[in-house]
């Protein structure tokens, strides 16, 4: 899917040579339509041997019981040993305590921001708990102009307040994901605490489309924090001007009262129960998933490797601003593994930006938000009392 | 002329029947199966668990479209699409009117080629139509912000902006489908005959007064046909918003059939994007029936 589907055959042809018997047949899909591509495939029966899904997705794609599961081949496999893998993004592939997809590149969300800005402010490194943070970004909006602020977090993206939520503890959804627990004390703890960025003047209230030129507005200092992806550490080198290179640096994201938790994010490649070619299917999984390999995936997309081991290799050791990823890693919890999760994500952010722009109180958008979250979890809730899914 | 029906002989109906069947099977494969299929779908909550297991689904009623008046999403998509119809259908008529008035014209050469460019866009394939606009409307690069520029206007963020990304797509609309409907009016202005216009110029009759008095009242029927066709159209808005601002900005440009689509596809509640697609049948079924309404009560 998308620049890891162009890339991808590069890695097929040396795989093909390993394996002359075995013919590989890459398809593209933009990642914008991956889901329903897939999903159709399914329902016309079409599907491919192996494919490449969002690890968010891995619980739906159970849910229809259109995966593999891949436990034996795992604990037979010496390429893809589990205990080589990041914990947090292992088990955004566990699904009723079945695996059915294997990492392939991981994505977690830290800071980026301005070492300058944060040292004439008296901080010669990234806060490590909310309350220093926010006391940092309070210094720092002492020195700022009106129309300048400390962090920005655009309010049309779910991860910043699901991420405070994972810090605080909340669950997201309780009783088996039957039901939201949004209205609960710690969600409500850490959306308390991502609503007073805006409200205090710290973060700017914009959404995604309303910020013109990101990089723009970092060089100027019209922002000094931004969470955001791995895919930033490339386009923060190529479009700040060089002078701006040695001004700013990753951080992994402070957390209640210690260095906080991120998204166990990132893509994994799964086996489909209808392949009819599963042991080749499998060959070319353990061959994706070799250090090595990973390594040269790495250089070919910047995708941040899923396993320990590539990221011994000195192509990513000595990238500075990959390391704030490295360490995040060791500390990435999954979202939810409902199916649902991917509109309950949406929901977080449109009801997110209801409090947000002042339009109803904390208490009002969490209960309304619950309400929502729990209509779309009532054929879940049927589900399982129809005993026709099994409890986690 | 009335007359009574003439009862046909048992033999000619078999014959009739014998003769409509292949046309009347593709009929009800394609067509009545599906429209029943889809309308019990709209009754039931099939979803991704459905396809799971077709156990999984339960049947809900009128539950759909109960869910469906009462989320502000669907009443935006209406509105959305409605603006859509309301403002680009007029204005399509408007412009392929004008552009067939010009190359009815007795001052106009090259007949032919003008035609032919202006019935390309209508030919061209949607998908690649919009890429295309995507980069005239880039708020940096693109060609209309240059255009702008030499004017003196600050750039629009066409696609961006909430208020501008319908206009946007409208423009485009416009543009894209103004060549069909410009044929059509010029075959209708050609089956005016020519005395009319010659008898109210002795008249002194001016070329504004023409063309209300003669060519507009002439045109009547084509006029029906084209806001007809063009309103049924429009209502069915998907492709553009699509490909070019996938609903957004701020759900600016999510159509109807573009809800119907997320809901679908994107989500898999197929029961309930059966419910939209039906609601959206009966709102084109009372605009198309308003609109003879209004013809008939103007004749």
């Amino acid at each position: 899917m998308g620049r890891e589907g162009e890339v991808v055959s590069d890695l097929i042809r040396d795989f093909e040579k390993l394996h002359p018997g075995i013919h590989v047949q890459v398809q593209q899909i933009p990642w914008s339509a991956a889901h329903e591509k897939l999903l159709t495939a399914y329902v016309g029966d079409a599907t491919p041997d192996i494919a490449m899904l969002g690890n968010t997705w891995v619980p739906e794609f159970t849910a229809i019981d259109a995966l593999e599961p891949l436990d034996a081949l795992v604990a037979s496999s010496k390429d893809a040993p589990r205990n080589d893998y990041f914990d947090g993004i292992w088990n955004t592939n566990v699904v009723d305590g079945k695996t059915f997809g294997i990492p392939w590149y991981v994505d977690t969300r830290v800071i980026f921001y301005r070492k300058d800005i944060l040292a004439a402010a008296g901080y010669n490194q990234m806060p490590t708990t909310w309350a220093d943070w926010r006391a940092s970004m309070q210094k720092i909006k002492s020195r700022m102009g009106a129309r300048q602020y400390p962090l920005l977090i655009p309010i049309t993206e779910w991860p910043p307040p699901v991420i405070f939520g994972l810090q605080a503890g909340s669950p997201l959804l309780k009783d088996d994901g039957q039901y939201g627990a949004f209205s609960e004390a710690p969600f409500k703890k850490a959306f308390d605490f991502y609503v007073s960025l805006f409200n205090d003047k710290l973060a700017p209230a914009l959404s995604g489309s309303e910020i013109s030129n990101l990089y723009q507005e970092f060089e100027r200092g019209n922002i000094a924090m931004y969470i955001s992806g791995p895919w930033q550490i490339g386009e923060f080198t190529n479009r700040l001007p060089k002078a701006m290179q040695d001004k700013w640096a990753t951080a992994p994201l402070p957390g209640v009262d210690g260095p906080g938790a991120s998204l166990a994010g990132g893509a994994s490649l799964s086996l489909f129960k209808a392949s009819p070619h599963k042991h080749e299917a499998w060959l070319l999984m353990e061959y994706l998933s070799r250090p090595d390999v990973q390594i040269k995936f790495y250089g070919l997309t910047g995708d941040l490797p899923a396993r320990r081991s590539a990221w011994q290799d000195s192509s990513l050791a000595n990238n500075v601003h990959a390391r704030a990823f490295r360490d995040q890693l060791d500390r990435v919890v999954p979202t939810p593994q409902v199916p649902e999760w991917e509109e309950i994500a949406t929901k977080v952010y449109e009801h997110g930006e209801q409090a947000v722009r002042g339009k109803k109180t904390i208490d009002q958008t969490l209960a309304e938000l619950d309400r929502d979250v729990n209509a779309l979890l009532e054929k879940r809730r049927y589900m399982m009392s129809q005993k026709k899914l099994a409890a986690r | 002329m009335k007359t009574k029906a003439v009862r046909m002989p048992a033999e000619a109906n078999t014959a009739a029947w014998f003769f409509l069947a292949p046309a009347l099977l593709l009929i009800t494969v394609f067509f009545f199966v599906p429209v029943v299929a889809s309308l019990i779908l709209s009754v039931t909550d099939f979803d991704i668990y459905g396809i799971a297991n077709p156990s999984n689904t339960r049947f809900v009623g009128l539950r759909n479209y109960q869910k469906l008046l009462s989320t502000p999403d669907f009443w935006n998509a209406l509105k959305n699409t409605f603006y859509f119809a309301f403002v680009g259908g007029p204005l399509t008529i408007a412009v392929s009117l004008g552009a067939a008035l010009l190359l009815n014209s007795k001052l106009v050469r090259f007949k032919g080629f003008f035609r032919t460019i202006y019935f390309t866009p209508f030919v061209t394939t949607l998908v690649a139509v919009a890429i295309v606009w995507r980069y005239l409307y880039h708020t940096r690069y693109g060609l209309f912000n240059y255009g702008l520029g030499k004017l003196g206007i600050a750039p629009i963020d066409w696609l961006g902006d909430p208020h501008w990304a319908m206009p946007a797509i409208i423009l485009m609309a416009v543009w894209k489908s103004f060549g069909y409907n410009m044929l059509i009016f010029i075959a209708g202005l050609q089956a005016i005959p020519e005395e009319l216009y010659d008898a109210a110029e002795i008249d002194g009759a001016g070329p504004f007064r023409r063309f209300f008095s003669i060519a507009l009242p002439m045109l009547a029927p084509t006029l029906v046909f084209i806001s007809v066709i063009t309103m049924i159209g429009y209502f069915q808005l998907f492709a553009e918003p699509y490909v070019m601002t996938q609903g957004g900005p701020l759900r600016s440009t999510t159509s109807v059939v573009l809800l119907m689509y997320e809901e679908g596809f994107r989500w898999w509640r197929m029961g309930y994007a059966a419910a939209v697609a039906f609601v959206l049948f009966i709102v084109i079924l009372i605009a198309t029936l308003l609109q003879f309404r209004l013809q008939k009560e103007r004749a």
